[in-house]
């Protein structure tokens, strides 16, 4: 469902990663690896579209992308139930009936966002990837500031609900999901510093 | 997109600061200038539509910079950027959020301010019409300038300095219009022309303003 094919990208005019090349089937997982820096922030803006590639190719459906970084977007000034409602709205979707429970978030229904703990406002920023109904997600650093129970949660819903639902994700994390799911180690693509290929080139 | 523009209103009312402030900086602006230039009826009436039109300028400049830097620092500008909402019917969504929180109520309250500066009394209706048309505009423009100013920190000052000279026609013929209501001349033709430059923004400035905020968010 998703192709990536000799991808190089850049970060503010320098080469980060090159040469990459991966498939995702439908319903799997991919879990990115590698040490801070290395570049899995960066690959996964390529690929959600927030930056151009420098070269290669990234297929997958037209309009099933997702993307979700450590900046939730979630509004101080809206409650838990409005800031999903919004999300719904701007994907055409409607709000699913369980899409509370399933985050532990039905308690904070009418809560502000801005009165939310880190943690729980995680859960409803990963909520907001089951409003939005869409099947190829992009996922930075999911599990951060979630508690063991709450990353057991998130992982429940990404096997059961949105994998076995024909789904795939791309996942940068450091920590153990328990997905049976395969590491792709980002080392070997580092890019060369001096190698070029950067949107600045031809200007110097 | 109706829900974009519902929720940032949403957002003005809650936290506050969306509709009063520029307002309170209006009234405070128009009300000091007779204290500068001293109590002369004749005086104020002449100044009076340039004096409404740069407060309606300055009080719109003032809540700019929300525009987009809120959503930038909480992510959701790059949630929205990768949403099937095109970013630029988000632009033109966040620049009528604006108006509605900004130049509508400039324009409800200017005939009021009028009042305090003996504004001659022919040119009310075109004090009103000439803000009407003209602030969206304002809005508009603003809303280019908030986007090409958005990563940076303390932008606010550039954006000014960006944006104030962009205001220069729409405050040309707005001034004009009420100006020459005022005289018992016809303002139509700087009506038009204000019109015309309102249409074109909102014609061209989404676009600019997409690929503008596509830019910075790399």
């Amino acid at each position: 469902m998703l192709r990536v094919t000799d991808l190089s990208c850049e970060r503010g005019g320098l080469p980060v990663l090159t040469g990459i090349g991966f498939e995702v089937a439908t319903g799997q997982a991919l879990i990115l690896r590698g040490p801070n820096g290395i570049g899995k922030t960066t690959l996964l803006r390529t690929l959600a579209g927030l930056q151009p590639a420098v070269a290669g190719a990234v297929t997958f459906p037209e309009d099933e992308g997702a993307y979700a970084s450590h900046a939730d977007g979630i509004k101080t000034a809206l409650s838990v139930t409005e800031n999903l409602t919004f999300w719904a709205d701007v994907y055409g979707a409607a709000l699913p009936d369980d899409i509370l429970e399933t985050f532990d978030l039905a308690d904070l229904a009418d809560r502000l966002g801005g009165t939310l703990s880190a943690g729980q406002k995680r859960r409803l920023g990963l909520a907001r990837l089951g409003v939005i109904g869409r099947k190829v997600l992009f996922l930075d650093e999911p599990t951060v500031s979630l508690d063991g129970f709450s990353v057991k949660l998130f992982a429940k819903w990404l096997q059961k609900t949105h994998l076995a639902g024909g789904g795939v994700a791309v996942i940068a994390t450091h920590i153990d999901l328990g997905l049976d799911a395969p590491d792709l180690d980002l080392t070997p693509f580092k890019a060369d510093a001096d190698a070029g290929g950067g949107t600045d080139e031809v200007f110097l | 997109m109706i829900a974009l523009l519902l929720r940032d209103l949403r957002l003005a009312v809650r936290a506050g600061g969306g509709f009063g402030l520029g307002l309170a900086f209006f009234l405070i602006v128009v009300v000091l200038v007779p204290f500068g230039v001293g109590p002369d009826t004749a005086v104020l009436s002449r100044i009076a539509p340039g004096i409404l039109w740069v407060a309606s300028l300055l009080a719109a400049l003032l809540s700019l910079d929300r525009i987009f830097a809120l959503d930038y620092e909480d992510g959701s500008l790059a949630l929205l950027a990768t949403s099937p909402m095109p970013l630029e019917g988000a632009a033109m969504m966040k620049a009528l959020a604006h108006w509605v929180t900004t130049g509508l109520p400039l324009t409800l309250a200017a005939p009021a301010l009028g009042f305090l500066l003996s504004l001659a009394p022919e040119a009310y209706a075109y004090l009103l019409l000439s803000l009407l048309i003209g602030t969206p505009a304002l809005s508009m423009i603003g809303t280019f300038g908030a986007a090409l100013t958005v990563g940076l920190r303390r932008g606010g000052l550039l954006l000014s300095l960006l944006v104030l000279p962009l205001y220069v026609p729409t405050l040309l013929f707005g001034a004009e219009a009420v100006r020459r209501g005022a005289d018992g001349l016809d303002p139509s033709g700087a009506l038009m022309l204000m019109g015309g430059i309102t249409a074109g923004c909102f014609a061209l400035l989404p676009f600019a303003t997409a690929a503008v905020l596509r830019i910075n968010l790399r």
